[in-house]
């Protein structure tokens, strides 16, 4: 056992790295939460998008191409969600459920000849000066551009939801969808285009995983990432800069359990890798303190 | 211009007739899928739900429905309690795993000692309180902290894979098993065995507990105080405040039975079909389970009737994937667009669809 082995840098440079699908998942989970609906698909919506997004860069070996396909995977499993909860009026939760269960028999059913190749490579991207600076360079400006889309996008969505009128609306559509809709508001066209940014900001993080984390296709590969992006949008209070507490806090013990293992602690490496769940359960048992929008999970059905 | 109107009570007709219809659109909208794979549609249905019935292999196919629709039927069983009453329990498949665990524990640790009177009970025992107890730890936070439940039940199914593998590897793993990483069989071990009670039928101790609380949870549901509880706070959480339901202790019962038939079902599997404590024991039963209790109604019978379809599924697969080499994952997305369409069409049990002339609405 020898914890001064581990390279404390490299260790928070990885945190963000490991952060990253979970962040971009959470945060497209937030948006469509705050309009007032829960999809609990995001598990399935991660890892259709992880085989999308690797199908895609692997035929065209771009990983550009790849970020987008798996985009547009993520969005196009979600529309199924919402035809069925806004259209047919089903129940969320179930219905969430069976959109995680069709994405992994879906996911592995595309993906089946693709086990054990390797992704193209995605490139890092030095900030000039930025990535020079010691301890700090390495750690925070020598990343690949995903994990600066995924920061842009969280400080984008409090922007829009905080300071524009399409975010007032978006949010008022969520606390109640009954007042949004006297006021003349299109609740369920307002909430398609969220459940759809929530699929593809879905997509885009389990693309994450399967062209730049592991990077290859193996099933289930995502291993419950979705579900703790769903704990992170609780733990955050339903806010987007609070999601990156949440997101960095995960990723770290992702990371420190990862490390403490190649480092050969006399724990059971089984002990070690339960304890990104453990300490999921244990900070939503802690931090559950947010307020939920008042419409969350409920039908909308437009009676008169 | 159609409309929506919902209707004051469900339709009887339409809560009987969906689950149906949801399985005839499955073959169909599946018959397509597997076309687009290359295969002959009628084929491959035909293979995946007559062949294990009727077909030429069904002699060995057959007793397996028993095996596999025990415990679908207990844990959905169980799931239906709590989704009746709006408490998502989605973490069967913890529990299942953890009942296993100390159920085999138990067996394990009175090996070779003789006295199945003794042991097999106490194991049945150990699998109840070994699920109940993984229950209560998502129960207990949502009563105590308000913590989520079903993001927690989750969780705790990746803890207990981990788990899992730290026994099949670790304390439980066969000391004469030569490194190999497994536990010793327990359907080997005369005091433990899970044994068919009728030769080739699949019959197993699993199936008479499966049968048996279909039964008692028919009457709880339908005849005791607790079943009406359970009904009234998921129609209106209000009117059960009223009338003096504590939600906890609502919450926390749900929980337990769930939770409880979860570990049974492990037991009976790790004790008899499956035998032993391994990596891959767990095969996705406990979220299976959640398509049987809605495919069934959430009702204790169309729970008996839809585990036995969802095990045709799994047994059908098996056959398919032998004789026209389908991937195992065909299954698994038949089985979610079943879930899906059957949710879909619930449309017709709680609204009414209407034509109207103009588009006003």
């Amino acid at each position: 056992m020898d914890i001064s082995s581990i390279n404390w840098a490299l260790l928070l440079a990885s945190l963000m790295v490991a952060a990253t699908p979970i962040l971009l998942a959470a945060i497209g989970e937030l948006v469509v939460e705050r309009a007032g609906v829960l999809n609990l698909g995001v598990e399935g919506m991660m890892i259709s998008g992880a085989v999308c997004g690797f199908i895609v860069a692997h035929h065209s070996g771009s990983p550009w191409l790849g970020f987008l396909g798996a985009a547009l995977g993520g969005a196009a499993l979600s529309v199924l969600f919402a035809v069925l909860v806004l259209n047919l009026l089903s129940n969320q939760v179930a219905t969430g459920l069976a959109l995680t269960l069709f994405g992994l028999g879906m996911s592995s059913l595309v993906g089946r000849g693709y086990n054990g190749i390797k992704a193209p490579v995605f490139d890092k991207v030095d900030i000039p000066l930025l990535s020079d600076i010691p301890v700090l360079g390495p750690i925070l400006f020598q990343h690949d551009l995903m994990v600066y889309l995924g920061l842009a996008l969280v400080i984008s969505t409090w922007a829009v939801l905080n300071h524009t009128r399409a975010g007032l609306i978006l949010r008022a559509v969520g606390e109640n969808h009954e007042a949004a809709h006297a006021l003349g508001y299109k609740v369920v066209g307002i909430r398609y285009l969220a459940i759809m940014f929530g699929g593809a900001c879905a997509g885009l993080g389990g693309a994450y995983i399967s062209l730049v984390r592991v990077p290859q296709w193996t099933d289930g590969m995502t291993a419950g990432a979705g579900w703790i992006a769903l704990a992170i949008v609780v733990f955050a209070g339903w806010k987007p800069w609070r999601l990156l507490i949440g997101a960095y806090l995960f990723g770290g013990v992702t990371v420190l359990q990862l490390n403490l293992q190649a480092a050969g602690v006399a724990i059971p490496v089984e002990y070690l890798s339960m304890s990104p769940y453990i300490a999921t359960i244990l900070v939503l048992v802690i931090m559950s303190a947010g307020r939920a929008p008042g419409s969350l999970g409920r039908t909308f059905h437009a009676s008169r | 211009m159609l409309k929506l109107e919902k209707r004051a009570q469900p339709s009887q007709v339409w809560t009987y007739a969906t689950p149906l219809l949801a399985v005839l659109v499955t073959m169909v909208a599946g018959g397509l899928m597997f076309a687009a794979l290359g295969e002959a549609p009628v084929t491959a249905i035909r293979t995946i739900f007559w062949d294990p019935l009727f077909g030429q292999f069904a002699a060995f196919s057959r007793p397996q429905l028993l095996v596999k629709a025990a415990p679908l039927i207990l844990i959905a069983v169980g799931l239906s309690f709590g989704f009746r009453a709006g408490i998502w329990n989605i973490g069967a498949e913890g529990q299942y795993i953890m009942g296993a665990i100390c159920a085999a524990a138990v067996g394990l640790a009175f090996y070779p000692l003789e006295a199945r009177w003794l042991i097999f009970p106490l194991m049945i025992l150990a699998g109840l309180l070994g699920g109940m107890g993984w229950a209560m730890i998502p129960a207990l936070l949502r009563v105590r902290f308000g913590t989520n439940e079903i993001l927690v039940s989750l969780m705790l199914v990746y803890v207990a894979e981990s788990l899992l593998a730290t026994m099949a590897l670790g304390p439980l793993r066969n000391p004469d098993g030569m490194g190999f990483p497994g536990s010793r069989n327990l359907s080997q071990y005369a005091s433990s065995a899970n044994l068919e009670l009728i030769a080739r039928t699949g019959m197993h101790w699993g199936v008479v507990f499966a049968l048996v609380s279909v039964i008692l949870a028919y009457g709880l549901l339908s005849r005791h105080i607790f079943g009406f509880n359970v009904r009234l706070s998921g129609d209106s959480p209000k009117a059960a405040a009223f009338s003096g339901v504590q939600p906890g202790r609502l919450i926390i019962a749900c929980m337990a039975i769930s939770g409880a038939l979860a570990g049974a079902a492990g037991m009976f599997e790790v004790a008899g079909p499956s035998g032993q404590i391994s990596i891959d024991f767990n095969v996705g039963y406990g979220f299976t389970a959640i398509i049987v209790a809605y495919l069934g109604r959430l009702h204790p019978l169309g729970i008996l009737l839809a585990g036995f379809l969802m095990a045709l599924t799994y047994i059908g697969g098996e056959v398919a994937q032998l004789t026209l080499g389908l991937p195992r994952s065909a299954i698994q997305l038949f089985q979610g667009m079943l879930l899906f369409f059957l949710l879909a069409m619930d449309l017709l049990t709680n609204y009414r669809v209407r034509f109207t002339k103009t588009g006003g609405a």
